[in-house]
């Protein structure tokens, strides 16, 4: 589904990403993992188009997204979250999955209609399976961190993508909400026989849903594998799990 | 909230100011016809300052743009009104995709120091190129618009030349204000209001967020340049200064002191700045100076302009009401 080989990205000559490749198959969920710093979110930023790679090429579904531009990847079926929950602050919770699915229905450009009840049921279907439909009318910036999390899962959702790139989708949350939202999303995955690559720093979290990890240090992956093979990589647990355990 | 939206403003006051020549009184009409064509100049602002979040410090370039080729058109070339304002329309517009293409490509006040760099420039053209502008004189002596088929309409058949380019004015800016309407409701809209909340997540549900801003960019230009048309006829005349960076700061506080965050909000801050300003001049001559003030106290007290103040009142009051 996803071929990276030997991206690398450097800032001001510091090395951020230096040379990672990297094969997500269809249908499996992956997780990037690493220490702070170890350019989980360059990477992440590198595949969506938002940074241009300094070499090395992406390759989505048999073709080359290298240095194509972010709403044109959006457009061919990879729907992304942010590290830093990234919705549309000042709308409702509605308007907010509304307008991807305008977007995605190639219903932007049309200036004539009404937006308001466009695509209502549609909508509110994403909401019911993120469990937010009771809150559809509330402007998105009153939801709960957690709840803000989901919904931008909702608008990753609404460009019905066939992959989706999650970037520390638990970050920020209680534990309880943590196993919360890690449990919706491994439904909805599965549901939508979605592939599924995320970054996160929870191992629990990691290791519950996981089906491959990739190990992400100082710019370089050091281990790739089951979460077995990893866990007993004696290399990863010298620079990331001997660290917290 | 099922009262409000039975009761039909926009048709009470678009009957309402039909009526004002009925008053009698040449200076209300003045003020009207002044009140109505800055409202649609401030609303077409407002497309890009509330609806896509883009800060437009050059705005009367456009409104100038507009002005000119109306007033050329019917004065150098003798070609009637209804053709003029069309082309100024057009013009505006092609000028707002030509400097836009440019603007969009920048953010926040890179983007707005490059509004103003175009701006001034149209307004350095307007100045020098004599032959064409008149320069500095400005246009002097654009002929009114043929109106005396207006004369043999039942009503308003006896009135006044300038009682009829009124009307002629109020039916056109309520056209304007229609399709402006229709487009921040529609699915269009609803994408520039994603792309006010937030351009990296717009991007990323497939929007290229540069095209739609920058048609953003021309409709705001076009619907100011009809308003600089209607203008420049209700001002016998046009004049480098229609796109000085003053004048574009006047439109930003319209906008402001009305409210970004309403449809109708900058035409009421239009008709609140001129209705004020009339009133005020009238007492003292230290005009900025209170202008000034009542910006402050406004900044700080109603964020959301005269129309966000009113609307929280009435929520407010509505909530009392239920409890």
């Amino acid at each position: 589904m996803l071929e990276v080989r030997d991206i690398r990205k450097s800032f001001n000559g510091f090395t951020a990403v230096g040379g990672v490749s990297l094969d997500v198959p269809a249908e499996s969920i992956t997780a990037v993992i690493g220490p702070n710093g170890a350019g989980k979110s360059t990477f992440f930023n590198l595949l969506t188009g938002h940074l241009r790679a300094d070499a090395g090429r992406v390759a989505f579904a048999g073709r080359d997204i290298t240095g194509v531009a972010p709403h044109a990847i959006c457009r061919m079926g990879i729907g992304r979250s942010f590290q830093h929950t990234n919705i549309f602050r000042n709308l409702t919770v509605f308007q907010n999955v509304q307008a991807a699915l305008i977007a995605h229905a190639g219903q932007a450009r049309n200036f004539w209609s009404r937006a308001d009840d466009l695509y209502r049921e549609e909508t509110l279907k994403i909401l019911e399976s993120l469990g937010l439909a009771d809150k559809a009318d509330a402007v998105s910036s009153a939801l709960s961190h957690g709840n803000q999390k989901q919904l931008e899962l909702g608008i990753a959702l609404a460009s019905d993508p066939k992959l989706l790139l999650l970037d520390e989708p638990t970050a920020g949350m209680s534990a309880t909400e943590t196993r919360e939202s890690i449990r919706l999303l491994a439904r909805i995955v599965a549901e939508r026989k979605l592939t599924l690559l995320f970054t996160e720093h929870d191992m629990e979290v990691v290791f519950s849903i996981a089906q491959k990890i990739a190990v992400l240090h100082q710019g370089k992956l050091i281990a790739e594998g089951t979460p077995e093979q990893v866990r007993a990589d004696r290399e990863v647990r010298r620079v990331y799990l001997g660290e917290r355990h | 909230m099922t009262m409000a939206k039975r009761i039909p403003w926009t048709l009470i006051v678009f009957v309402a100011a039909l009526t004002i020549p009925y008053l009698g009184s040449r200076f209300y009409t003045f003020l009207a016809t002044d009140i109505i064509i800055l409202a649609l100049f401030a609303v077409s602002l407002n497309l890009l300052l509330g609806y896509t979040g883009l800060v437009s410090f050059g705005h009367a370039a456009y409104f100038a743009i507009g002005a000119y080729t109306c007033g050329i058109l019917m004065k150098t070339y003798g070609i009637p009104f209804g053709i003029g304002f069309v082309a100024a329309g057009i013009l505006s517009g092609l000028f707002a995709a030509l400097f836009g293409f440019f603007c969009v490509r920048l953010t926040k006040i890179y983007f707005a120091m490059l509004t103003l760099a175009f701006a001034q420039i149209v307004w350095a053209i307007c100045l020098k190129w004599n032959s064409v502008t008149g320069g500095e004189q400005g246009l002097l002596n654009v002929p009114s618009p043929d109106l005396g088929w207006m004369a043999s309409l039942p009503l308003i058949g006896d009135m006044r030349s300038a009682d009829h380019f009124y009307l002629v004015a109020l039916v056109l800016v309520a056209l304007c204000f229609a399709v402006l309407r229709r487009i921040v409701d529609s699915p269009f809209g609803r994408i520039l209001n994603t792309i006010r909340e937030n351009p990296e997540r717009a991007q990323f549900i497939g929007i290229d967020v540069r095209r739609y801003e920058l048609a953003a960019f021309s409709l705001a230009g076009t619907f100011a340049g009809l308003s600089g048309a209607l203008f420049g006829l209700f001002n016998r005349g046009v004049f480098p200064d229609f796109g000085y960076w003053s004048k574009s700061a006047e439109v930003l506080i319209m906008a402001i002191l009305g409210g970004m965050g309403h449809f109708w909000g900058p035409a009421v801050g239009a008709a609140a700045l001129i209705l004020l300003n009339q009133q005020i001049t009238a007492y003292t001559q230290y005009w900025p100076f209170i202008l000034g003030t009542i910006l402050i106290i406004l900044l700080f007290v109603f964020p959301g302009g005269i129309v966000g103040a009113l609307h929280a009142g009435y929520v407010r009051l509505r909530a009392r009401r239920d409890a």
